[in-house]
């Protein structure tokens, strides 16, 4: 994509982007009751042994559940049984519940999604379609039973059955299902964007011949759908490196407690003979197979392993509130990682909509003359810039009567980077980059006069695009267009360079302007002049130095560049080609957006670490109440520093906080940890105390506390 | 007191100041840059990697690299076990030991201790092996045990900084003719000039003082070169059975500085190796700056302990005296307890004081000093287990930073977290509660003699007991190779059958395992692209994330242990109180 095109069609969503309205809605009414009744089918251990931390509670609670039945299954224990059949039920009710908590984690996570799908999947409905067959005959098919390649014919007021391409006819789409934009959009073929049709959306006008380019099921809802569903969700890289530490810790601790009872057993025949029978029961007791569970089960990281899958499922589901199919949750966390950062200027940093502000004549011509040349150069563009060509030109006095019959238009290429008209009388006038008119006034054998260099520059040093324009072998004047650049978006960057991501913008504008603009918008590096070949020739030397990139993109020739890059955003608004060659589809066509992804990527990588600190953490205090409390007998009561009442009362304690921590939690899992654009070092500072000292002080405040409530004495 | 405190002090100041200038020397020796010893090691090492066909020097990957390693090593122990077993054949046998002087398991397990640089000893040496077999096998053993420590974590810190992880029979080459031979000549020669016999000669017997009538023996032998390359290569074997609590071993407050200096100078030394090489010595500062105060504070707990003694006997006396049970007079509580604090902290194992009569709270500092295994570890492989620490901290604090974690730019993924925690997490609890549980369990099999009135089996009941057995264990799978006795590990106790082979596996697992894994783990980690630093980055080189290394590193040691920790040593120091 080149940006010098004076005459892109691009349409960009302006405004900011809270007062948006997104749709579609969500409905998230119900979702607790019936992720409640999921927490029951995920008991199914078929599906609990995905988890394996989850697995070891499930398998603790049934063995629980049996001593409970029968205290003296495993050994003879020298305690009073009722007193342990007590206990060991305990112990089963809040195992079953620590996995019930677990399993409403993720299916709240997966309601949500399901809800989010549902949504999506509403403007998906089944519809009627007029597939044209070989011999051009019309067939009525369900759009379900369409083909990559089929072709459909669509009419007026009828939804668009499946993504495609228009090839032939002109109508206007409205696209607010799922865009949320209410201006109808034309479509029509062979231009680069407007002849993409998303399935979903609704012709108003005319009617549309038009190509599928996607397998049902295989659209970009379609994928989304899957993905928020979870059902399709694959592990990213480093769930599953998280996935491997904790399946590591499990198994260590798994060793820890099953040699305790040889342990304390040792112990208890040297306190038997030094002091009493008595307190070498007490300490066998200690380390009864219920109670080993219970200890095994406070010290696995429970409260991560509970959460990981609601997390994952939670940042793919923020992605789709953000009205952004992501194919991918591996797309989403390379956000977080991203280091470089390509951005157009046009339409991204500056507001698309170029406007021309002021003719500057640059040989002694009038105004008039010069608003006429550039009014008959315009005359057959209707990008917004050329309208707003016409339009100055209108108001000077520039209108010339014309019929458009007798003219013919010259359209932009990015090869001869200049657009026009030829008249009837053969006069052929130019507008276009100023090096491509000098160009062609000196093909004709014209002279450039010397004042068109001044105010190129001062039209760049502005930050605006300047255009020459041309009769035959004159020039006559520059045309400033103006270029905005969005509000905001200074700060935006500053929080970029802060969180170690570097911009880049790529703009077709001259070094002058390109400067100007950079400077102005607060970007690290600009890259003027560009080809659609410089673009992806950045991607690559960034990525040779291990650099993540993301961009946008939303032209057929971006498609190259949007594969390269490690994310590629395609606007909706944009080509087929674009869209299948990223990894992230924007509904809202808003190209900024991409900082926001960045920031969920990263959200999600923190909340993932910050409850995985959280979780080791807290095993500090658990040991500190429940070793020192059943081991009483040994002489080691001093180390019950929270003066907890019992044995017990320590374990019940534990096991409650262990439990209550999992659905504490749930709203942080989905919400995800606040994140801040600063530097990595103080991001790391304020988790490390929130969640790792946090981490080791909370359960200690909040097991002294069960054990007060608690009812043992 | 004071003049206790005043020579620890001496002691560290010591060694934190050598210990940039023989990292910076380490990392030139295997940067291959110019040395002052070049003129003369470069025509020598040119015809050893000519005769054994390391000539062009080709790079090995993580497995080429294992296997060297246990080829090495095996073959070594082949040899050295052909010295042993055959011994009363051959020369330099003043004591005219026979063959039966050492049981096969014995045998086997001597060498499997020494070869993994642990030299743990169910034996007494001037009892048990020859002149011969102690400094041509034994100190074959040194050498090697050590090199292969030093090799291994120059081939680490190759990897962790993107470089190929180098020819591991030219590392191990290099390491013993550019660092341990070179040093062990000088630090011989001071050795035998404070006081130490170096002697092929027998035995001395000479009356006692007490009574003219009665003859003692006093074992000799080529202590001093022995000695130093004990200490230096924190192999730990000692010559005499009391190693270095004996006055031949240890003569004077001087030898005790030079030994402690010693064990932990090539350790420490090898982080600056690190921040040289990684072109970051901030880093490695940080590093070691987090070490030395993790290790004063242990030093100080154990300094403390002792001192203070046991209350029930100064309850007694009257007096507040230090603990001086199975300590030399000659270095009092404050050489014994700093001695004991290094040297488990290193994995050197020497000891200069009885382990076992040590107070409960400084048995604790030995023992989760074993555990952690960094301050300042084995030699070489305690760097590399630091670093592996790092690793693993970066990946559980590092995603509170938004980004997929990474150690010098290059990411930590799955591959490394399986690694590393299979090296930190998973070796240790395999080796030392399995078997401690299964001894605890059995104890007729670990020790068939009955104190009346006390359990069967382990020498010592209860807490103690507890303790021996863990910490026999962990000695060996720490390859730290010192002991706390009072277990029945050595002939002619038969339980020392049981001892030595359950010993051998937890040695070999102890030391190959994580070689392999810390292998491995370097090999994909320079394998990996680097991605430059951003602001964005997790930065390791801050006194922040030092102090977030250090409490995972304490935490995930204790998680582990604090069962055992809590019914050995800590039970034990209520009972005493």
């Amino acid at each position: 994509m080149s940006n010098s095109s004076p005459s892109r069609p691009l349409h960009v969503p302006q405004g900011p982007r809270e007062s948006r309205r997104h749709t579609p809605k969500t409905n998230f009414k119900g979702i607790y009751r019936r992720a409640l009744g999921q927490s029951f089918v995920k008991l199914d251990p078929r599906i609990t042994v995905r988890n394996p931390v989850m697995f070891v509670v499930w398998v603790g609670t049934i063995v629980t559940f049996l001593v409970t039945v029968n205290p003296n299954l495993f050994g003879d224990i020298q305690a009073d049984p009722t007193e342990q059949r007590v206990l060991n039920g305990s112990i089963t009710v809040i195992l079953f519940f620590t996995l019930l908590f677990a399993n409403f984690a993720e299916a709240v996570a997966e309601g949500r999604g399901k809800a989010q799908a549902d949504s999506l999947r509403a403007t998906r409905s089944d519809t009627i379609a007029h597939k044209v067959l070989a011999d051009g005959t019309i067939e009525e098919v369900n759009s379900t039973q369409l083909r990559r390649g089929d072709q459909v014919q669509v009419l007026a007021g009828s939804m668009i059955p499946a993504d495609g391409e228009v090839i032939q006819g002109i109508g206007s789409v409205d696209e607010s299902a799922i865009t949320g934009e209410s201006a109808p959009v034309l479509k029509q073929p062979g231009t680069d964007i407007a002849s993409s049709v998303t399935g979903g959306t609704k012709l108003l006008s005319d009617e549309l011949l038009i190509r599928v380019t996607s397998d049902p099921g295989q659209g970009f809802i379609d994928r989304m759908i899957a993905l928020v569903e979870g059902a399709k969700r694959t592990k990213t890289p480093n769930e599953i490196a998280l996935t491997v530490l904790l399946a590591v810790l499990t198994q260590v601790f798994l060793i820890v407690v099953a040699t305790v009872p040889a342990i304390a057993q040792f112990i208890a025949n040297f306190i038997s003979t030094l002091f009493s029978q008595a307190a070498a029961n007490n300490l066998q007791a200690g380390a009864s197979v219920a109670v080993m569970i219970s200890l095994l089960v406070a010290l696995i990281p429970t409260t991560i392993g509970g959460l990981l899958s609601a997390i994952g499922i939670a940042g793919m589901d923020r992605v789709a509130q953000f009205n952004v199919i992501a194919t991918s949750g591996r797309a989403v966390e390379a956000c977080g990682d991203v280091n470089t950062m390509i951005l157009d200027k046009t339409g991204t940093i500056t507001f698309g909509n170029r406007l021309a502000d002021e003719f500057i004549p640059v040989t002694d011509v009038s105004s008039q003359t010069l608003a006429q040349v550039c009014w008959l150069a315009s005359v057959f563009d209707d990008t917004p810039e050329g309208r707003s060509i016409r339009a100055l030109a209108e108001k000077l006095g520039g209108a010339v009567d014309l019929d458009l019959a007798t003219a013919e238009g010259i359209e932009f290429s990015a090869r001869t980077r200049m657009s026009g008209t030829n008249l009837a009388n053969g006069q052929e006038i130019r507008k276009g980059s100023v090096e491509a008119i000098k160009g062609f006034v000196r093909s004709r054998g014209g002279q450039v006069p010397d004042q068109i260099d001044p105010a190129y520059e001062r039209v760049s040093r502005l930050g605006g695009t300047p255009l020459a324009v041309c009769r035959d072998k004159d020039i006559y004047g520059i045309i400033y267009l103006k270029d905005i650049v969005k509000p905001g978006l200074r700060e935006r960057f500053d929080q970029l360079r802060r969180m170690g991501i570097r911009t880049i913008m790529l703009t077709g504008d001259n070094r002058i302007t390109a400067s100007v603009i950079a400077q102005e918008a607060g970007v690290d590096d600009f890259i003027a002049e560009a080809t659609p070949e410089d673009k992806i020739s950045v991607i690559r030397s960034e990525q040779s130095q291990g650099k993540l990139v993301a961009m946008t993109g939303d032209g057929t020739n971006d498609a190259p560049a949007l594969a390269q890059a490690n994310v590629g955003v395609a606007m909706n608004s944009g080509t087929q080609a674009a869209k299948e060659a990223a990894n992230m589809v924007d509904l809202d066509s808003d190209p900024t957006k991409l900082i926001d992804l960045v920031a969920i990527g990263k959200q999600l990588l923190i909340t993932r670490g910050a409850l995985t600190t959280f979780s080791i953490a807290n095993d500090v205090a658990k040991y500190f109440a429940i070793i020192p409390t059943i081991f009483a007998a040994a002489g080691i009561g001093a180390l019950n520093i929270m003066g907890l009442k019992s044995a017990e009362s320590a374990i019940i304690a534990a096991l409650i906080y262990n439990a209550l921590v999992i659905p504490a939690l749930i709203p942080l899992a989905l919400r995800g940890v606040q994140f801040r654009p600063v530097s990595a070092n103080q991001l790391l500072q304020r988790n490390i105390l929130i969640y790792g000292v946090g981490g080791v002080v909370a359960p200690f405040i909040a097991i002294k506390a069960i054990d007060l409530i608690l009812p043992f004495s | 007191m004071l003049q206790g405190w005043i020579q620890i002090a001496i002691t560290i100041t010591l060694f934190v100041a050598i210990s940039p200038l023989f990292g910076g020397y380490m990392a030139r020796v295997f940067q291959g840059q110019r040395t002052l010893l070049d003129p003369v090691l470069n025509p020598l090492e040119g015809v050893i990697f000519t005769l054994s066909g390391v000539r062009d020097r080709p790079e090995m990957n993580g497995w080429q690299y294992t296997r060297a390693v246990l080829y090495s090593n095996i073959a070594a122990c082949i040899l050295v076990g052909l010295i042993l077993f055959n011994q009363a054949l051959l020369p330099f046998n003043p004591t005219h030991l026979n063959s039966s002087a050492a049981t096969w398991d014995t045998i086997l397990h001597t060498l499997v201790s020494f070869v993994t640089n642990t030299d743990q000893q169910h034996y007494s040496g001037e009892s048990t092996y020859t002149y011969f077999s102690q400094f041509a096998g034994l100190g074959l053993m040194f050498f090697i045990s050590c090199a292969t420590g030093i090799a291994v974590a120059i081939a680490f810190i190759r990897g962790l900084t993107g470089r190929p992880l180098g020819n591991f029979y030219v590392d191990l080459t290099q390491a013993i003719t550019r660092i341990l031979l070179p040093m062990s000549l000088v630090g011989g020669v001071v050795m035998l000039a404070a006081g130490m016999p170096e002697t092929l000669a027998g035995p001395v017997v000479v009356p006692t003082l007490e009574n003219p009538h009665i003859s003692q023996a006093i074992a000799l032998g080529p202590v001093a070169h022995f000695e130093i390359i004990k200490e230096l290569g924190q192999n730990g074997g000692g010559f005499f059975g009391v190693n270095s609590a004996h006055p031949f071993e240890n003569p004077n407050g001087f030898t005790n500085l030079l030994e402690i200096v010693s064990m932990v100078s090539i350790s420490a030394g090898l982080i600056h190796t690190y921040g040289a090489m990684a072109n970051n010595p901030k880093q490695a500062w940080y590093i070691f700056n987090m070490v030395l105060i993790i290790y004063i504070a242990f030093v100080v707990v154990a300094g403390i302990n002792e001192y203070n003694g046991i209350p029930g006997i100064n309850q007694l006396l009257g007096s507040s005296q230090p603990n001086l049970e199975g300590k030399e007079v000659r270095f009092g509580w404050a050489q014994s307890a700093l001695f004991l604090t290094t040297t488990t902290g290193t994995m050197c194992g020497a000891a200069n004081s009885a382990h076992d009569s040590v107070m409960p709270g400084s048995l604790f500092i030995a023992l989760f000093n074993m555990f952690l295994q960094i301050l300042w570890g084995g030699e070489g492989t305690g760097t590399a287990y630091l670093f592996a620490y790092v690793i693993l901290a970066v990946f559980a604090t590092g995603l509170m930073v938004g980004r997929t974690p990474e150690f010098l730019g290059r990411k930590i993924e799955q591959r490394e977290v399986v690694l590393a925690s299979l090296l930190l997490l998973l070796v240790h609890p395999i080796v030392i509660l399995i078997p401690g549980a299964i001894t605890l369990s059995f104890p007729e099999v670990a020790a068939n003699v009955t104190v009346p009135g006390f359990y069967n089996g382990i020498f010592n009941p209860g807490f103690h007991g507890l303790s021996e057995v863990i910490y026999e264990y962990t000695s060996a799978a720490a390859n730290n190779g010192s002991g706390l006795a009072g277990l029945g590990n050595s002939e002619p106790a038969p339980s020392a059958l049981w001892w030595n082979l359950s010993c051998c596996v937890v040695l070999a697992i102890g030391r190959y395992v994580p070689i392999m894994a810390l292998l491995l783990l370097a090999d994909g980690m320079s394998r990996k692209q680097s991605v430059p630093m951003t602001s964005g980055t997790l930065r390791t080189d801050t006194k922040l994330f030092a102090g977030v290394a250090a409490g995972v590193i304490l935490i995930v040691g204790a998680l582990t242990f604090f069962p055992v920790l809590a019914l050995g040593p800590v039970a034990e120091a209520f009972a005493v109180l």
